[in-house]
């Protein structure tokens, strides 16, 4: 286990000009914490994975571990271990001889190698099958297999998942997701866990990494991420549905929606000629009968019954926005009606970052 | 109304072009054989049935056993030769770029070359007088001459066959290996794998299909080989490089001895068969 730190770290590939991959970064992940790396398809979180795994070497910046330069460093000599999104197992050999693997490579004795493939098998619950040629295996218990290879060694600096339960049946998912979550807290690893599964990060790690086109745009805890997105992106990508940013204009000192002053959490004067809008959740913009403070004019424009929650689309001047309604409210009908932007729940965003 | 699906009897002509081809292609040519191996053909109207005797006068004589014994050994040579020369070749193929095609290109000639050019080429190449390679090995001090040496003569025919198809492994192990999926790399590099083990626990048993399919395809068509020692040396010096199809073709063509050729026909077809056979069972999948 160690601290692993990034700095100035980017990567393009050969070959894609200028773009990067990976724009220049600096971080730090802490010993012992749980992150997940969240972002969409082709945002550079598996670059970012391996760069500190090692598969690739990053075009600029160091990559240290405990403070110890390993940018030039190979995988093997790294002391890291990492899962992948389809299952590696090695088909010749018995699951017992997948899971000793890597220790056999690091001349583990036999006692001490037994002991603790047991121990990896036990928590995964693969004891039954040590015996079995691992080939035979269905999907699910050969992606077991390959989690226990990148758990087994108990000195590794960190432990990296590439959406490594993307194979497995949503039953068993959930299942295993609770499992790395105890694995996690029982042995105090680092996992840094790639996933673009907002869900599957949230309940997962305890610091949520937001990329988006190869940059950071957040780093935070779940809630943070729900409560206070710090970028456009991060409002849309977490929740269900994604936080409305409603456009909105600066007069005399305070946001303005329709000509109606709203108040917002935001303290700080935003930046000349940026484009504005107020970010709110839908779970926290309300309905309201009557004008008032920080109540603009809507429309109704459709209303969907979900059971327990209502979902109302709404059009505030040229945005949509949809409300989550908890309790049922009554007789609604399409037309006029107003929307309420709780201050303490709302922000204003300048272009695509929240101003403070 | 019956719950049975109905048998529509007519399916069966979608299947009588096929059954016609086979019929005349193999099940016929097979017959004859069959018919011939059993009978003394001693004109174009005489023939007369002698049941089992030319396969017991052929299992007896001691030319074949030369021929076979001579073959299963050429066979075996050529399969742990060219097996793992194709692998180790295929490994040093470059992964990508015009390198890669470069290397396929000229790794793929000798197997547009076809068979009597290949004899005729070697037959020339190795000549101790005007061949390049006779040439530097006379020079050389070695004694080497194929149509004197029986040795020299089955060890020619062996590199003509190495150098001929060791190509067709290499491309098909070579192909197996681009289609391993990158992560199996990473994750041997992650496990710290040395380079053996990746080789023999992921890349050999990701290569096993393939080369069951070149395995097969060698032991059958080295255990046929005819063309390559005919122009060499037409099976000499002696009966150093006659292997069973020249025996075949000696009976056959040379004596004239339609039933034995026939019987021997159809013991050389089991041996084939059986072979490729126990050699598939064994690489087999064993799940």
């Amino acid at each position: 286990m160690a601290r692993i730190d990034l700095e100035d770290v980017g990567h393009r590939y050969a070959g894609a000009g200028d773009s990067w991959a990976l724009r220049p970064m600096t971080m730090t992940w802490k010993d012992g914490g749980a992150y997940a790396l969240l972002g969409p398809s082709g945002c550079g979180k598996t670059t970012l994975l391996n760069i500190i795994s090692g598969l690739i070497t990053p075009t600029r910046g160091k990559v240290s571990f405990d403070g110890r330069d390993v940018t030039a460093l190979p995988p093997e000599a790294r002391n890291i271990a990492q899962v992948f999104q389809f299952p590696v197992v090695y088909d010749t050999m018995t699951v017992f001889d997948n899971l000793a693997f890597p220790l056999r490579n690091r001349g583990w004795d036999k006692p001490r190698l037994q002991k603790r493939v047991e121990e990896v098998a036990d928590i995964l619950e693969l004891q039954a099958d040590l015996g079995r040629r691992a080939r035979a295996l269905s999907a699910d218990q050969k992606q077991k297999i390959s989690l226990g290879r990148g758990l087994v060694r108990p000195d590794v600096a960190a432990v990296l998942f590439d959406e490594p339960l993307t194979v497995i049946d949503p039953h068993l998912k959930w299942l295993l997701r609770r499992k790395l979550k105890q694995i996690h807290q029982q042995l105090k690893l680092s996992l840094i866990y790639v996933t673009h599964d907002q869900t599957e990060a949230l309940t997962f790690a305890d610091q949520v990494v937001v990329m988006s086109q190869g940059e950071i745009v957040q780093i935070g805890t779940p809630e943070e991420l729900f409560e206070t997105p710090a970028h456009r992106f991060v409002g849309h990508f977490i929740g269900s549905p994604g936080m409305n940013f409603l456009a909105c204009e600066w007069h005399a000192g305070a946001a303005t929606i329709a000509g109606v002053r709203v108040a917002t959490s935001s303290t700080q004067t935003p930046p000349a000629g940026a484009a504005l809008s107020i970010g709110v959740r839908p779970e926290h913009l309300e309905l309201a009968p009557a004008p008032g403070p920080n109540t603009v004019p809507a429309r109704i424009a459709a209303i969907r019954d979900q059971g327990i929650q209502t979902m109302v689309q709404l059009e505030v001047g040229a945005s949509l926005a949809w409300a989550k309604l908890r309790n049922s409210p009554g007789a609604l009908s399409s037309g006029t009606a107003f929307a309420r932007l709780p201050p303490a729940r709302c922000a204003l965003y300048a272009d695509e970052r929240r101003v403070p | 109304m019956s719950s049975a699906k109905p048998v529509n009897q007519r399916a069966w002509w979608f299947v009588l072009p096929v059954l016609i081809s086979v019929a005349f292609s193999a099940l016929v040519p097979l017959m004859t054989i069959v018919n011939y191996s059993v009978q003394d053909i001693l004109g174009p109207d005489q023939a007369v049935f002698v049941g089992m005797e030319w396969y017991k006068e052929i299992l007896r004589d001691p030319d074949l056993h030369g021929a076979l014994y001579r073959q299963l050994i050429f066979t075996a040579a050529v399969l742990a030769i060219e097996i793992p020369l194709g692998i180790a070749l295929a490994l040093g193929i470059p992964e990508r770029g015009w390198r890669a095609s470069l290397t396929l290109v000229l790794l793929a000639m000798p197997l547009l070359i076809p068979w009597n050019v290949v004899g005729t080429i070697w037959q020339i190449f190795a000549r101790g007088d005007i061949g390049l390679l006779g040439y530097v090995l006379t020079q050389l001090g070695v004694d080497y001459n194929y149509s004197q040496h029986p040795t020299d003569a089955w060890v020619t025919v062996l590199v003509m066959d190495v150098w001929h198809w060791t190509p067709l492994v290499a491309l098909l192990s070579y192909a197996a290996l681009r289609a391993i999926p990158e992560p199996f790399y990473q994750a041997a590099r992650i496990d710290g794998a040395s380079r053996w083990a990746v080789f023999r626990h992921i890349e050999l048993p990701k290569m096993r299909g393939v080369l069951t399919i070149a395995l097969l395809l060698r032991l059958m068509d080295s255990f046929m080989i005819y063309t390559e020692p005919f122009v060499l040396t037409g099976g000499g010096p002696g009966t150093a490089t006659t292997f069973l199809s020249q025996y075949l073709t000696q009976k056959a063509v040379g004596q004239f001895d339609l039933g034995p050729a026939a019987a021997f026909s159809l013991v050389y077809f089991l041996i084939i068969l059986l072979l490729c056979f126990v050699l598939y069972n064994f690489m087999k999948d064993p799940r």
